[in-house]
């Protein structure tokens, strides 16, 4: 399992040697030096997420969840529906609650690839090896992005057939609704896990950290069901249409709300916001202790 | 080279490290030593860039660590067995760093086998015993194969057969040219492997010399003289002649005289003219731990108290008396001072010497106020024996504890106290 990247070309290069180490008399390494970038970074980083257990759960957990739920609801309304009553429904927005509860897996995962290393102290380790403390962050959001993109993609892709299939009543999506609701979601929860990741790397503590994402995920939904005040009502409007999961049924076009965020407008909003959060993380990083 | 300019650092109104320059040159294995949160920690990670300095500048080779060009191949470090994801192998973990710093893979194989974990490579390192971590650790720091190599107490929890290994790697690294920077309280083994020491106190440079200069410096070399035990007059009136002659006296628990300050051949001639007849003068080369010890002694910020268990044991009966402490090392006023000519300061005490100077030991030679001939105070069963001892010991000013503790607060255990007491207030106050 050591050996996918192949063993660098060496001992073989005595040109290479002697490159840095030469500042001042001393030790000089046979080991060849090599100048790092990105790409070292974004190969160590995948070596962590991959080889930690917490990885294989959190994402088992949410394709379990994704797909379970998706298929158990596209059968349970395949199995209730009287004749005619799907007609004109989009059959993909089934996949939905699979996503909705999956969603904190990811955030889970997001806040343990930066917060973790910090509980174990393994930040002190990877920030001696790399003192650019940007391109840890970067590998970290690079990769984790990658891996929550590429399963959500799979799993819901997946729902989506097979809901499709189970539906027969419904009508087609059109190549936009698939689109939307594949590709568009994924987006959305690796978004929302990379804000996770971002999070974790600024409150530095996982639990800490989860409890905030959750609470973001859930908090403004529930505030806003006991706001039974009249004076309220725009605020309570607003949390609706704009807490995580209304955003998150927008990709299906069954917004719990008419009003508020439509189309695309919930993957602008997140991607503004992780940014916001990824510049704030960077800027901490680069001037806190480690 | 590792190079400190006036580094400071503070946390809140806290300071942890303050004003520290010094060198770490290559070709030598330096120890870094000083009592529990003196700051050790906090300047090496200072040293590694992990924590940015309040003031004042580290490089290393010339460069801050974070400016520091392909800073894994030329510094390697050993801060904390622990610091490792506990749910990830050791091999995957030694993967990840050489990966991050542009090692070949294969690298981490070799490190494996140096630090002999080849056997649990795959094991998740969670399992790890403190030994087994601290050769990851260690594995880890040497993954690069750098110039310069820092420990932070590499042998904690390592088996004597690791840790006559680390003290060999050590030096071996050292002798290869590497600047090597270790860390350590096992004062036996920096005396065995250090060449050159750093020690610091409340985050202040105490001394900046080599092992041998360190010793001399600190430490009087003593003669321990014994009289006969059959005959405590004799004792006396050596050591009150002694004292004429300006040698310095301190009694030992066992009966013997710890005398500094004069020859041994001056002594014998004393003993002669005093016509007191000597069964031990022997010479006393002190201990690294010594030296360190007696510098170190009023720089301490976590010192053990005894252990009362107020209101916890039972009165003890009328004119019992309280076991006496065990007279511990380390205490103040356990070593000897410096002797008189010598002085305490070849390094730069600061702020007025609270650390250099010591005060005259006189009250402090409590802990072996034992009358001679009885060299087991805890065998003293009945009070009536202290008060008749200790007329008899005129150079022991402080009697032995005749009453039971509660009823006397100013008595010997308590001692010491005042110089602990006013050690803080004294650094408090700047």
């Amino acid at each position: 399992m050591t050996t996918h990247q192949p063993p660098a070309p060496q001992a073989a290069q005595p040109t290479w040697q002697a490159a840095a180490g030469a500042s001042y008399p001393g030790y000089t390494s046979p080991i060849p030096v090599v100048r790092t970038h990105l790409g070292h970074a974004l190969a160590s980083e995948w070596t962590k997420i991959r080889s930690v257990r917490s990885t294989m759960w959190t994402l088992g957990v949410f394709v379990l969840l994704v797909v379970g739920i998706g298929l158990a609801a596209g059968a349970l309304v395949a199995a209730n529906a009287s004749e005619g009553d799907l007609n004109g429904e989009n059959p993909l927005s089934f996949g939905f609650f699979g996503l909705l509860l999956g969603s904190m897996c990811i955030i889970t995962l997001g806040v343990l690839t930066t917060a973790s290393e910090y509980g174990t102290g393994m930040i002190r380790t990877t920030m001696v090896a790399c003192p650019s403390r940007g391109r840890v962050l970067a590998a970290k959001a690079v990769v984790f992005f990658a891996v929550a993109f590429v399963v959500t993609l799979v799993s819901s892709s997946f729902v989506a057939f097979a809901q499709v299939g189970m539906l027969s009543d419904a009508r087609d999506p059109s190549g936009g609704e698939w689109f939307k609701a594949t590709v568009g979601v994924s987006l959305y929860i690796a978004l929302l896990g990379l804000l996770s990741l971002v999070v974790g790397s600024i409150i530095r503590h996982s639990a800490g950290a989860i409890t905030i994402m959750i609470g973001l995920l859930l908090a403004p939904l529930v505030i806003a069901l006991f706001m039974f005040s009249e004076s309220l009502q725009d605020l309570r409007e607003a949390l609706f249409e704009y807490s995580i999961p209304s955003q998150l049924s927008v990709f299906y076009a069954t917004s719990l709300t008419d009003s508020g965020p439509s189309g695309w407008d919930p993957l602008w909003i997140i991607l503004g916001v992780t940014a916001a959060a990824f510049a704030g993380a960077f800027a901490l990083l680069q001037k806190r202790d480690v | 080279m590792i190079e400190a300019v006036g580094l400071t650092k503070r946390y809140g109104d806290k300071t942890a490290v303050y004003n520290l320059s010094f060198q770490v040159r290559p070709g030598a294995v330096t120890g870094f030593l000083g009592p529990n949160g003196s700051g050790k920690s906090t300047t090496m990670r200072m040293i590694l860039g992990l924590d940015n300095p309040t003031s004042g500048t580290v490089t290393i080779g010339g460069h801050p660590y974070r400016k520091l060009p392909n800073a894994p191949r030329q510094v390697g470090a050993l801060l904390d067995a622990k610091a490792v994801h506990g749910g990830r192998s050791a091999r995957n973990h030694l993967l990840s760093l050489a990966q991050l710093s542009g090692i070949p893979a294969r690298r981490v194989d070799e490190v494996l086998g140096v630090v002999g974990l080849q056997d649990v490579a795959n094991k998740r390192s969670k399992g790890f015993s403190l030994g087994m971590g601290q050769r990851l650790g260690i594995a880890a720091a040497l993954l690069g194969d750098p110039q310069v190599l820092l420990f932070d107490e590499p042998v904690n929890g390592l088996d004597p057969e690791g840790i006559l290994w680390v003290r060999n790697l050590m030096k071996a690294l050292a002798a290869e040219g590497r600047t090597v920077f270790v860390s350590s309280h096992l004062m036996s083994e920096m005396a065995l492997t250090a060449d050159h020491l750093i020690v610091i106190g409340r985050g202040q440079l105490l001394a900046d010399m080599s092992v041998t200069e360190f010793i001399s410096a600190n430490s009087a070399d003593f003669a321990r003289v014994r009289t006969p035990d059959t005959e405590p007059q004799l004792r006396e009136k050596l050591s009150s002649a002694l004292t004429e002659a300006g040698g310095h006296v301190l009694p030992e628990q066992d009966g013997a005289l710890r005398v500094t300050g004069l020859p041994l051949p001056r002594i014998s001639d004393i003993a002669h003219e005093a016509d007191v007849r000597l069964w031990e003068l022997s010479p006393h080369q002190a201990s690294l731990e010594e030296a360190y010890m007696r510098m170190t002694q009023g720089a301490v910020d976590y010192r053990s108290t005894a252990d009362q268990k107020a209101g916890l044991q039972q009165p003890l009966p009328p004119g019992a008396q309280p076991p006496m402490p065990v007279p511990g090392q380390g205490q103040p006023g356990w070593y000897a001072p410096p002797p008189p000519q010598q002085g305490g300061q070849p390094f730069t005490a600061p702020q007025g010497a609270p650390y250099g100077g010591q005060p005259p030991a006189g009250p402090y030679g409590a802990p072996g106020a034992a009358p001679a001939g009885q060299p087991n105070p805890y065998a003293q069963p009945a009070a009536p024996a202290a008060p008749v001892a200790a007329p008899a010991a005129p150079a022991q000013p402080a009697a032995p504890p005749a009453q039971p503790a509660a009823a006397a607060p100013q008595a010997a255990p308590a001692a010491p106290a005042p110089l602990t007491d006013a050690e803080p207030k004294s650094e408090d106050a700047r």
